[in-house]
C-alpha cells in the first residue's frame, strides 16, 4: 500500500443555513459536523449512516459541491478547498463522484454518446476523433453495446443508466470516487451486477471508493473499512471486519442488531427538536454526545462533553462509555 | 416433478396453466444472446424533437395555423413582388373600387391596391412580430438563466428590477421611447421589446432554479463543466418547452401591439401600409365600404388566431407530461 492517503479528510464542517426570513432566528443544520478519515489508495471506505445523517453532503463537500464551513481535505498531501480555475479543473480529473438517482443524474436532452463525451471534451483528453473510439470502450468497459451510443437516457432502464453514469465518470480515469448510494434507486436483482461491475473497475484501474449506503451488510461486503455516521459526526471507524463482527459505538451495534433502532421517527423529531432549540449556531454547539437521547448506555458524563473520536487497536470509536 | 416433465412430452399445451415455479428446469431453454436486446430493437430512438413533432402534426389546429403562416410568409414575399400595383400608386379612376380580377381585395379611398398594400403590412407586421420574438428570447433567455443559474442576492436584484419594468405599461414605453428615437417602426420593435422579455426571464429563471439543483446538472458541475456550459448545455436546453411556447406565444402579441399602435397613429410613416393604418384609413368609409376594413381586420385577426394555435399545438407537444 502506498505510505500516504489519497485523500485526507480533516476536521471537516458543512453547515448549511436554513433561516428562511430575515427575521427569524438563525437556523443552522450541521450536515458534516467535525468528520476526519482518510482514504487510502485503491481501497474502498464505506460509509453508513441512517437516511439525514450526513452521508450525502460529506461526499458533496469533497467533491466540493457543497462549500465546507470548515476544515480541510488534502489530495495527497495538497489542500485542495481553495482550488480555482485550473487547479480546480485538475482536481476533478482525479474526483469523480457516481450520484444515487440514475433517473436525475443523465442530461435527458443528450445522447449517451454525448454524456459520455462531455468529461473528454471538457478537460481536452486525447485527440477529438479519438475520443469516439474511448466512448466505445467505456461502454464495453461498463457492458452496454456500441450502438447505444446515439440513444437517449429515457431509453435506458435504471441499472443500464447508472452504467452510463459509470462511464461517464470514467472517461476521465479518476483515482478517487465518491458512490453516494449508486445501487439504492435499483431493483436487487440489478443491485448485484452494479456493484460487480465498481468492484471489476476497481481492480482494473486501481481507483479508490468512498462508498456510501445505509446498508451496512451490503457495504460490509464491499469496504475494505467502514465509517459510521451519526447526526454529522463520524462515530465510528474501522476495518470491516471489526466494525461488522466486533462494533464499539452503541449506535453501530444498535444498526447491527436484530432490532431496529428504539424508533426512528422519535429520533428525528428529536433531530428537529435539536435544530429548533436555543441557537445551535457553530460558535455554541450543544453539549455532550449526539447519540446520549437514543444510547442504551448514556452516563451523566455523555450529556456534557463530545466524546472525541479514539483509537482501540486501529478501531477508532467516539463514546465515553467503550474501555480501551 | 417427473410427472410435469412427462405430461409435458404427451402434451405441451398443458403446460401454460402452470405457474413458472412449477415448471421443471429441464423444460426452460437458453436464450441465445441476441434475444436479450430484444427491447430495444422494439424502439426507434427518436430525439426530443422528432418526438414532439409527430405530436404536433396530430394536432389539427396547429398545424392549419402553421400552413396559414407559412402561406402568409409566401404571401408576403412573393405578391409585392409579383403585382404590378405598388403600395402607394394611386389611381384616382380606380377609387373604392369592389373586388375584381384586376385588385381581388378591391382599392382604397386613392385608388390604391388593398391586397398589395395588406401584403405590405404583412411584412411590417411579421417582422416586428418575429423580430421581437426573436430579441425577447434572447434577452429573456440570457437575462433569466443568469438570475437562476446565479441566485441568491443577485439574482434576488435582479428580479426586483424586472419588477419594475414589468410595472410600466406598454404605451408609456412606446411615449418615452419615441420621445428619444423619433416616431418610426423601430420605436415601436424597441418598446415591444422592452416590455415583453420579462415574462420570458421570469419563466426561465424560475425553471433554471429547479434544474440546477437536479443531479444532472451537479454531475456536469463535477466533471468540471464551465459555468456558461452548464447553464446553456445543460439547463437552458431542458427548457426549451416553454421557452419556445412562450417565443411563438409573443409574436401575436407584437403583431397585435404593433397593428394597435398604428391604428392610433404610432410607428410607420405614411403612406407606408400595415394592416393597422389600414383599418385606421377604412374607418371613415366604414358605412359605405365595409371591406375596405374587413381586410385587414381579417389578416390580423387570422394571423393571430394561427400563431395562437401554433403555439398551442407546440405547448402540448413539448410538455413532457403529456406523453
Ligand atoms: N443544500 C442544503 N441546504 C440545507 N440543508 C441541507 C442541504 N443539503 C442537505 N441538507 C440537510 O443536511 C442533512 C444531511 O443531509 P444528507 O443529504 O447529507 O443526508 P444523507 O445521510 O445523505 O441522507 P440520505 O440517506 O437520505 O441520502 C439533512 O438534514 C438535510 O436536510
Ligand atoms: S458517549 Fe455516552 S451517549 Fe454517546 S454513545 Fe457513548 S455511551 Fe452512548
Ligand atoms: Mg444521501
Amino acid at each position: 500500500m502506498a505510505d500516504r492517503p489519497y485523500i485526507s479528510v480533516q476536521h471537516l464542517k458543512t453547515y448549511f443555513d436554513v433561516t428562511r426570513s430575515l427575521f427569524e432566528k438563525r437556523q443552522i443544520v450541521k450536515a458534516v459536523d467535525d468528520v476526519s478519515l482518510d482514504i487510502w489508495p485503491g481501497e474502498t471506505l464505506g460509509l453508513v449512516g441512517e437516511s439525514g445523517c450526513g452521508k450525502s453532503s460529506l461526499g458533496r463537500t469533497i467533491v466540493m459541491i457543497n462549500k465546507p464551513t470548515a476544515g480541510r481535505i488534502l489530495v495527497q498531501g495538497e489542500d485542495v478547498t481553495a482550488l480555482r480555475g485550473e487547479a480546480l479543473k485538475r482536481f476533478r480529473r482525479d474526483v469523480q463522484m457516481i450520484f444515487q438517482d440514475p433517473y436525475a443524474s443523465l442530461n435527458p436532452r443528450m445522447t449517451v454518446g454525448e454524456i459520455i463525451r462531455e468529461p473528454m471534451d471538457i478537460h481536452r483528453i486525447s485527440e477529438p476523433e479519438a475520443r469516439d473510439a474511448r466512448v466505445v470502450e467505456l461502454l464495453r468497459i461498463v457492458g452496454l453495446k456500441p450502438d447505444h451510443i446515439r440513444r437517449y437516457p429515457h431509453e435506458f432502464s435504471g441499472g443500464q443508466r447508472q452504467r452510463i453514469s459509470i462511464a461517464r465518470t470514467l472517461a476521465l480515469n479518476p483515482r478517487f470516487i465518491i458512490c453516494d448510494e449508486p445501487i439504492s434507486a435499483l431493483d436487487v436483482s440489478i443491485q448485484a451486477q452494479i456493484i460487480n461491475l465498481l468492484k471489476n473497475v476497481q481492480r482494473e484501474m486501481g481507483i479508490a471508493y468512498l462508498f456510501i449506503a445505509h446498508d451496512i451488510g451490503m457495504v460490509k461486503h464491499i469496504s475494505d473499512r467502514i465509517g459510521v455516521m451519526y447526526l454529522g459526526h463520524l462515530v465510528e471507524l474501522g476495518t470491516s471486519d471489526d466494525v461488522y463482527f466486533k462494533p464499539l459505538h452503541p449506535y453501530t451495534r444498535a444498526l447491527l442488531s436484530a432490532i431496529p433502532i428504539p424508533d426512528p421517527v422519535a429520533g428525528k423529531a428529536r433531530r428537529r427538536m435539536m435544530l429548533e432549540g436555543e441557537l445551535p449556531t457553530p460558535l455554541n454547539p450543544p453539549p455532550g454526545c449526539p447519540f446520549r437521547q437514543r444510547c442504551p448506555q448514556a452516563s451523566p458524563r455523555c450529556g456534557e462533553t463530545m466524546p472525541e473520536l479514539r483509537e482501540i487497536g486501529g478501531h477508532w470509536v467516539a463514546c465515553h462509555n467503550v474501555e480501551g | 416433478m417427473e410427472d410435469i416433465y412427462r405430461k409435458y412430452l404427451a402434451d405441451p399445451g398443458a403446460l401454460q396453466t402452470l405457474r413458472a415455479s412449477e415448471i421443471p428446469d429441464q423444460l426452460f431453454e437458453k436464450l441465445d444472446d441476441s434475444e436479450k436486446d430484444s427491447e430495444f430493437v422494439a424502439m426507434a430512438s427518436k430525439t426530443y424533437f422528432q418526438d414532439a413533432w409527430c405530436r404536433f402534426r396530430r394536432n389539427r389546429m396547429a398545424l392549419i395555423g402553421l400552413i396559414f403562416i407559412a402561406l402568409m410568409i409566401l404571401a408576403a414575399i412573393v405578391i409585392p413582388v409579383l403585382s404590378p400595383y405598388t403600395y402607394d400608386g394611386q389611381d384616382m379612376l380606380m377609387r373604392n373600387a369592389p373586388s375584381s380580377w384586376a385588385h381581388p381585395f378591391g382599392t382604397d379611398k386613392f385608388g390604391r391596391d388593398i391586397l398589395v398594400r395588406c401584403m405590405y403590412g404583412a411584412r411590417i407586421s411579421l417582422s416586428v412580430g418575429f423580430a421581437a420574438a426573436l430579441l425577447n428570447l434572447v434577452i429573456g433567455v440570457v437575462y433569466g438563466g443568469i438570475c437562476g443559474f446565479i441566485g441568491g442576492r443577485f439574482d434576488l436584484v435582479l428580479m426586483r428590477i424586472v419588477d419594475i419594468l414589468y410595472s410600466v405599461p406598454t404605451l408609456l414605453y412606446v411615449i418615452l421611447i419615441m420621445l428619444v428615437f423619433g416616431a418610426n417602426i423601430f420605436s415601436v420593435l424597441l418598446a415591444i421589446c422592452v416590455s415583453s422579455w420579462v415574462g420570458m426571464a421570469r419563466q426561465v429563471r424560475a425553471q433554471v432554479l429547479s434544474l440546477k439543483e437536479q443531479e444532472f446538472a451537479q454531475a456536469a458541475y463535477v466533471i468540471g463543466a464551465s459555468k456558461p456550459r452548464i447553464l446553456f448545455k445543460h439547463l437552458v436546453v431542458n427548457c426549451m418547452g416553454p421557452i419556445i411556447v412562450n417565443t411563438t406565444l409573443m409574436v401575436p402579441d407584437a403583431i397585435f401591439t404593433e397593428a394597435f399602435l398604428a391604428f392610433v397613429g404610432i410607428g410607420i410613416s405614411i403612406p407606408m401600409a400595415s394592416w393597422g393604418t389600414m383599418a385606421n384609413d377604412a374607418r371613415s368609409l366604414l358605412m359605405s365600404y365595409p371591406m375596405q376594413m374587413v381586410w385587414p381586420v381579417a389578416a390580423i385577426c387570422l394571423t393571430m388566431l394561427s400563431l395562437h394555435f401554433i403555439g398551442d399545438g407546440l405547448s402540448e407537444a413539448l410538455d413532457p407530461r403529456k406523453r
